[in-house]
C-alpha cells in the first residue's frame, strides 16, 4: 500500500511542486486548496503524470472543522495519513505602525493556527501508527524578520517554535517534524511584486537569482522520506545564501 | 464494581491491549506508568479514546492525579455521571 500524504495550499507554487514530488515517490496525495479549484485539479494532473494518485480537497486550514473533514476525506479515499506538509499560507503586508488587527489575525489564523490544527489532527493517526513525517513551511522572514511583514514573520517564527516542540513531543514514536525556511522563490507571492522591487530583492541574494518551487520541493520530499528518520526538530533554510 | 465502572475498565483494557499491552498487566490496582509502562503520550492517547467513547471532557490538569487504572476509571465515571 502506498503512503498517504496531505499537502496544504497545494494548488500552486511551492505546495504544487511538493505535491508533485511526493506523487513521484508513489504517494497518494491529498491536495488541499481554499479557493483555486481549477489550479488544484491541474496539480492533481501533474501528480498523476508523475506516477502518483491523489484527490483535491477544499478546506480552510484555519477552521478545525474543515481540517477534520479534509483528513477524513483523504483517509477514506486512501487510508491513514503518514505524511503532512503544511504549506498553506497568506500574506497581508504593511508596516506594523499602521497594521490593522484583522490583517494580523488572518495571517496568524491561517499560517500559524492552521499549521497547528493540521499537525494536531495528523498526529492522532501518526502516534497510533508509530510513524509519521511532518514538514512545516516557514520562511526566512520567520528566521531573520522582514520589514512590512510583522504578522507574516511572527507566524512563520511561531511555526518554527511549534515544529521544535512537536518534534520533542513525538520523537519517541518515530515521527519527525521539521521546518523549511525558503527565501525568495519564484511564486505568485514574489512575482506579483513590482518589477523594480523584485529586481532589488534578487540583487540581495548571493546566488543572484530566485529559487524555484522544484528546488524547495526536493528538500521537502527528502524530509518526507522514510529514510529521513533521525532528522527532526530542525529548520532548513533554503535561500541561495541570503541569510548566510 | 458498578456496571458503569466495569464498562469503563473494559474500554481501557481493550484500548491498551490494542496497543500491544498484555491484558494480564491491566488490573485495577496497576500503576499506569510503573506497571503498565505508559508514558505521557500513551496516557494522552488513552484519555482521548475515553473522551470519545464516553462523550466526556477530561481537562489536562486532571490527568496529573492519574496514577492507577482505578484512578482513570473513577475519573471517567465521575465525568460521565455529571453528563448523564
Amino acid at each position: 500500500m502506498s503512503e498517504v500524504a496531505i499537502v496544504t495550499g497545494g494548488s500552486r507554487g511551492i505546495g504544487r511542486a511538493i505535491a508533485v514530488a511526493l506523487g513521484a515517490k508513489g504517494m497518494s496525495v491529498g491536495i488541499n486548496y481554499r479557493s483555486g479549484a481549477d489550479e488544484a485539479k491541474e496539480t492533481l494532473r501533474l501528480v498523476e503524470g508523475a506516477g502518483g494518485e491523489g484527490i483535491c480537497v477544499a478546506a480552510d486550514v484555519s477552521s478545525k472543522e474543515d481540517v477534520d473533514r479534509m483528513f477524513s476525506e483523504v483517509e477514506s479515499a486512501f487510508g491513514p495519513v503518514s505524511v503532512l506538509v503544511n504549506n498553506a499560507g497568506i500574506r497581508r503586508d504593511g508596516l506594523a505602525l499602521s497594521m490593522k488587527d484583522d490583517a494580523w489575525d488572518e495571517v496568524i489564523a491561517i499560517n500559524l493556527f492552521g499549521t497547528f490544527a493540521c499537525c494536531r489532527r495528523a498526529l492522532k493517526g501518526m502516534v497510533r501508527a508509530r510513524y509519521g513525517r511532518i514538514v512545516n513551511v516557514s520562511s526566512v522572514a520567520g528566521v531573520s524578520g522582514s520589514p512590512g511583514q510583522a504578522n507574516y514573520s511572527a507566524a512563520k517564527a511561531g511555526v518554527i517554535g511549534l515544529t521544535k516542540t512537536l518534534a520533542r513531543e513525538v520523537a519517541s514514536r518515530n515521527i519527525t517534524v521539521n521546518a523549511i525556511a525558503p527565501g525568495v522563490v519564484e511564486t505568485e507571492l514574489t512575482t506579483s511584486l513590482p518589477e523594480k522591487r523584485y529586481e532589488e530583492l534578487i540583487g540581495t541574494v548571493p546566488a543572484g537569482r530566485a529559487g524555484t518551487p522544484d528546488e524547495v520541493a526536493s528538500l521537502a520530499a527528502h524530509l518526507c522520506d522514510a529514510s529521513s528518520s533521525y532528522t527532526t526538530g530542525a529548520v532548513f533554510v533554503i535561500d541561495g545564501a541570503l541569510t548566510a | 464494581m458498578s456496571d458503569k465502572n466495569t464498562e469503563i475498565y473494559e474500554v481501557i483494557k481493550e484500548h491498551l491491549v490494542g496497543r500491544g499491552i498484555d491484558a494480564g498487566q491491566i488490573t485495577m490496582e496497576a500503576d499506569l506508568a510503573k506497571n503498565v509502562g505508559l508514558d505521557s503520550l500513551d496516557v494522552t492517547e488513552l484519555t482521548l479514546a475515553l473522551e470519545e467513547h464516553f462523550s466526556v471532557e477530561i481537562p489536562d490538569e486532571e490527568l496529573e492525579g492519574l496514577v492507577t487504572v482505578k484512578d482513570a476509571v473513577d475519573l471517567v465515571a465521575a465525568k460521565a455521571a455529571v453528563g448523564a
